[in-house]
């Protein structure tokens, strides 16, 4: 399987042609060349799968671990080594199609969205890039080569949140965004530092008696690597970069911000998973209890939003909450015996990859349509834009958790995860996943039905987004359609066996009873376009209405730390010290000298009597001393 | 003639062409042909050196040879290079190509500016060629003293001052070197100054080497900007001119922590070990301190000079580390932070030569009126933050990775200090880039501003290219230094 290298280097090199092309390329051509990789890309990945899954398992019942590439790229010396390569395992295979097939998409859909932009050949040039390190990212041989192209994808976040580099807020984000994920990096460098130094090697599965050696230090150096993954993943507390983050191109937000990069965490703790389990179940439950909470407190911040765009970060946020949760849940590598949430974490990243990004990209048409983020500024454009409005409800269907659409069959195995973990956390996830159906449907509900802004219509008519767009959100609506079909269970499971997928009804029934209510409770509320009831819940609530509209002040807390106490109490303090008293004390040292060369050339005045003087006064001292000494 | 006898040769017989040469044309002929001479013959060097070592020549040193110059006191002249040498050179003669490319411009006694320079690069190519103390200290006095009148008289600002803080400082550290080096030298017992010599007698007694070892890596220590001795970088920086600006930070820094370790640590290996702590928390200080400093300036060379305090701490703090690993990366950790700086000067030189100002709340939105000049500024700011693919990533890592080999819970801390370096210095380049690049310009003289010159150009992706080639593959240049520290490193343990 050489040619998956070609997965890699062909983005690379679009972005390197694109990048110094630049504007010198048409925007279309430029445009044209990278949808064409991807396409490539996607096509080569599907194949790969293909052949991968094909070729079946080898005679212990699990798909065979390829490396077709690895070379040491940077020795350290002491047996440690960065090494580039790919890796073939089922996860690594189902996050290439998933990459490749929603960048594909977004591709497409770029065509029309960025369509006049300023910066459009910058736009694809970027893409490539971010495509090509989340590949590499997932393909990734050993936890080193994971962490490059890790800081790889932060980069192009960076570059494509800030693509608007005008707008004051865009840059601001993607400040915002590097440097918070920066932040958690440094644990996740950490950890790998530990990792590499107890181990011996940066490998994702070390030798036994390595391990052994590492024992003690294990659940250190993978609790430092989460909060890495915390970081990219937007856990609380360091998701207050995701929401802001919203700034940049809608459909790079499909991409990165909900499809792929945030899930990134969620992949890591998946790789490492086997030590998670084995050496650190600690650890692996308190990324559980960090996920649960998140999933928590970003639904309850979704549901009082009201730039559409948030909504669906948060939303966002939450979801990788669940995905974390049923991770973070199992208690055994055995799928049958409390291993089951691996499987669901992974299926449901999948699932949700296809259906958020299918958000996103349906938001971005409305955003087109309307020129607006804001809520207020739409309602009722079901009759203007059909076709994003069918494939939208198909979404937040899915991502409620309906019957039978994906998300309802990978949320029902984590539930079923969380209910085996234990009761507590199968009923606050279940409570999720309503609060969740609640405010999508009043996302929903906000965009096509209710209150039309019918000023604004009258000024500018919302239309149809052309026909680029409408592929892609008509290809991610079918995959959402039947992708709950796919029998997860025999591709990726977390002993590698072949495992077949059973709906809990009991759990089933439940979850759909609650998203149910959520649906129901949001089309009261929602659906006509009087909201009393909306409205006089917020004024009644309206403190806590305005915490949870300002995400409980997180972003001010973390405003506080770094503007008063890193900036002003540290670097200011740092810089006068250095100017002041260390610069000072030379500059002081400098002057002394001054003085004293000043003081001392009165000596040589040129007076014969002076000179007679110190040197009778001179010979008289040595005589006393020499006198004394005797 | 030995083939590295021409590294200083050429520099001072481009002088000689600049002496006789009438008008700026022929400056630049002389120039651009000598600096293109020197960057061949590094290459070439580099080639010899890898094919020597792979026909499995192991000498410490090779392309050795010397003659005696001053019989009284047995001084020297003997040269040689190892991976390191090799590594330096190279990147010397990279940093004196596009510097003379980012002095295109100068016209005002452009013919003494470029002989200083000239010397400068005698002092600076001499340094790194040479294997007796004495003449090593010779050559870097002769780069240091062109640094007084090259920012004296070509600077700008609080430029007299500047120069004098500048040169006085570095004159204290070259005193302490002095009184160091003839300490070694008459401790040692050895018939020569030859530091393979020295080293290979390996009899200073430990009492001696205490005293030296301070003295000696405080002395070079200074130029490699060791707090609390790096005071004169931001102001003298702030005043120098771009090419200055480029050779001092990007190679004469360099010469500092290249001597902590060929002559302090190398010569003195008992003391390095028993006192080494005292400048790991230095330069441990160092690293945070220029950083944290470095997020408040409001002047683009400040920022970049306390930047510099940063990652020349990590050179030196890779250094003390004594292991292979570590040194390996501060070595590469010399190149890049070389060649990073370099850039930035020379960045910061163009786009202060159009806008007449390098405070960044008066600049705004360069990047929609200097489109070239900004992308590259924003490459350079991302080598810097250690992006992988760029160079300041592979010598950070391999940095890291060595300091955590030394397991200790002191040196495990000080590591950990040393690593939240990456945050802070994504906080103050992504601010500085956010400010002068992005957002729209606000100052409406800036909006006839144009972008860079083909001269400009010219320097700039040459220093782009090797940034990049040393971050993508990173694998030869490490080896070739690798190589070399082994036996260093196994010399000073034993």
């Amino acid at each position: 399987m050489e040619y998956t290298i070609l997965i890699l280097a062909l983005p690379f090199l679009s972005f390197i042609l694109l990048g110094l092309l630049g504007t010198k390329l048409r925007p279309g051509v430029a445009g044209g060349i990278g949808t064409i990789v991807t396409a490539a890309v996607a096509l080569l990945s599907w194949w790969t799968a293909f052949s991968y899954f094909g070729a079946g398992r080898d005679g212990s019942g699990v798909f065979q671990t390829l490396i077709p590439w690895n070379t040491v790229w940077l020795p350290f010396g002491g047996g440690l080594h960065i090494d580039l390569g790919i890796m073939l395992d089922p996860i690594s295979v189902m996050m290439l199609i998933v990459i490749s097939t929603v960048s594909l998409m977004v591709h497409i859909y770029s065509f029309g969205y960025m369509k006049g932009e300023r910066g459009f050949q910058r736009y694809y040039s970027f893409l490539s890039l971010f495509t090509m390190s989340m590949l590499g990212l997932v393909v990734a041989t050993n936890i080193f080569q994971m962490y490059i192209f890790w800081e790889l994808v932060g980069v192009s976040s960076y570059l494509l949140i800030g693509f608007y580099y005008t707008k004051k807020e865009a840059v601001a984000a993607s400040k915002k965004a590097f440097i918070v994920t920066r932040f958690a990096d440094l644990g996740f460098l950490i950890g790998i530092l530990i990792y590499g130094f107890y181990t011996g090697s940066f490998s994702f599965t070390p030798d036994a008696p390595a391990i052994g050696a590492a024992k003690a230090l294990l659940p250190l150096a993978l609790g430092l690597m989460f909060i890495g993954g915390a970081g990219k993943s937007a856990m609380f507390p360091l998701h207050i970069w995701l929401p802001d983050a919203m700034e940049g191109p809608t459909p790079v937000s499909a991409l990165i911000h909900a499809a792929t990069m945030v899930v990134a965490g969620v992949y890591l703790v998946a790789r490492m998973f086997p030590l998670f389990i084995d050496y650190a179940p600690g650890v692996l439950h308190v990324t559980a209890y960090v996920g649960a909470f998140t999933a928590l407190y970003a639904a309850v911040v979704a549901c009082v939003q009201s730039d559409i765009k948030r909504v669906l970060a948060f939303s966002t946020i939450s979801q990788i909450g669940f995905m974390i949760v049923a991770l973070g849940v199992c208690t055994s590598a055995d799928p049958h015996e409390g291993g089951l949430g691996y499987m669901a974490s992974m299926f449901h990243l999948f699932t949700h990859a296809m259906f958020k990004a299918l958000l996103f990209l349906g938001a971005g048409c409305i955003i087109h349509a309307v020129h607006s983020n804001e809520m207020s500024a739409m309602g009722g454009l079901r009759k203007y834009m059909p076709l994003t409005h069918i494939t939208f409800l198909v979404a937040c269907l899915s991502i409620a958790g309906i019957w039978p659409l994906s998300g309802f069959f990978s949320k029902d195995e984590i539930l079923a995860a969380c209910f085996r973990f234990s009761p507590a956390m199968g009923v606050l996830m279940t409570f999720i996943a309503g609060l969740t159906a609640f405010y999508m449907f009043r996302l929903y509900y906000s965009i096509f039905w209710g209150k039309e802004n019918k000023a604004l219509h009258q000024e500018h008519r919302p239309h149809e987004a052309p026909l680029s767009m409408t592929i892609p959100l008509i290809f991610l609506a079918a995959v959402t359609l039947v992708a709950g079909w796919i029998p997860f269970g025999h591709f990726v499971s977390s002993d590698g066996m072949a495992y077949d997928i059973h709906i809990d009804w009991t759990v089933a029934s439940v979850s759909l009873g609650v998203a149910a209510a959520g649906i129901l409770l949001a089309t009261w509320m929602y659906l006509r376009e009087d909201r009393t009831v909306a409205d006089g819940l917020a004024a009644r609530f309206s403190g806590l209405h305005r915490a949870a509209y300002h995400r409980f002040y997180i972003d001010e807390v973390y405003q506080f730390i770094t503007h008063r106490i890193i900036f002003a109490c540290i670097s200011a303090p740092v810089a006068w010290f250095d100017r002041h008293v260390v610069d000072g004390f030379m500059n002081m040292l400098a002057a002394v000298t001054e003085k004293v060369s000043w003081g001392i050339r009165k000596m040589q005045s040129g007076y014969v009597q002076r000179y007679a003087i110190w040197f009778l006064g001179g010979a008289l001292g040595l005589v006393i001393v020499l006198l004394l000494a005797i | 003639m030995n083939i590295l006898s021409l590294f200083p040769a050429i520099p001072l017989l481009m002088m000689l062409g600049l002496w006789i040469s009438k008008n700026l044309k022929q400056i630049h002929a002389v120039m651009v042909t000598g600096a293109s001479a020197l960057l061949a013959l590094s290459v070439a060097l580099v080639v010899l050196y890898l094919g020597m070592r792979a026909d499995g020549q192991i000498a410490a040193m090779l392309f050795t040879g010397g003659f005696t110059w001053y019989a009284p006191l047995n001084i020297r002249y003997d040269v040689g290079v190892d991976g390191i040498s090799v590594a330096m050179l190279l990147l010397s003669s990279v940093i004196v190509f596009t510097g003379t490319f980012a002095s295109w411009k100068m016209t005002d006694g452009a013919k003494e500016f470029f002989m200083w320079f000239c010397l400068l690069s005698i002092g600076v190519f001499g340094f790194f060629i040479s294997l007796d103390l004495f003449t090593m200290f010779m050559f870097y006095e002769v780069a240091l003293i062109p640094m007084y009148l090259l920012i004296g008289v070509w600077g700008t600002g609080r430029k007299e001052y500047s120069a004098m803080k500048l040169t006085l400082m570095l004159m204290g550290g070259s005193a302490l070197i002095l009184i160091g080096i003839l300490g070694i030298y008459f401790g040692s017992g050895a018939t020569t100054m030859n530091i393979i010599e020295i080293a290979s007698l390996h009899n200073i007694p430990l009492p001696l080497q205490k005293v030296w070892f301070p003295i000696v890596f405080i002395g070079f220590g200074v130029l490699g900007a060791l707090f609390p001795f790096h005071t004169w970088s931001p102001d003298g920086h702030a005043s120098a001119p771009t090419a200055v600006s480029m050779l001092h930070a990007g190679v004469l820094m360099k010469l500092g922590g290249y001597g902590c370790f060929r002559v302090a640590m190398f010569l003195l290996p008992d003391a390095a070990q028993e006192l080494s702590w005292i400048f790991i928390i230095l330069t441990a200080v160092s690293v945070v301190y220029g950083a944290f400093s470095a997020c408040v300036q409001t002047d683009l060379k400040y920022i970049n000079a306390y930047s510099s305090v940063s990652h020349c701490g990590l050179v030196l703090f890779a250094i003390l580390m004594m292991n292979t690993t570590a040194t390996t990366g501060a070595v590469l950790q010399m190149l890049s932070h070389g060649l990073m700086t370099a850039l930035f000067f020379a960045l910061i030189g163009m786009i202060y030569g159009r806008t007449h100002t390098r405070d960044i709340r008066e600049l705004s939105g360069l990047m929609r009126i200097m489109p070239f000049l900004s992308v590259c500024y924003v490459i350079a700011g991302l080598a810097n933050l250690g992006l992988p693919g760029l160079s300041g990533f592979v010598a950070e890592m391999t940095i890291f990775n060595g300091a955590f080999m030394e397991n200790d819970t002191f040196h495990r801390v000080v590591t950990v200090i040393a690593c939240t370096s990456i945050v802070i210095t994504a906080v103050y380049i992504l601010r500085l880039i956010g400010k002068i690049l992005y957002g729209t310009c606000t100052n409406p003289e800036h909006l006839k501003l144009t972008d860079a010159t083909w001269d400009e150009r010219l320097a700039v992706i040459v220093l782009i290219v090797c940034i990049a080639g040393l971050g993508l593959a990173p694998m030869w240049i490490s080896g070739m230094i690798s190589d070399s520290v082994v036996p260093m490193i196994s010399h000073i343990l034993n």
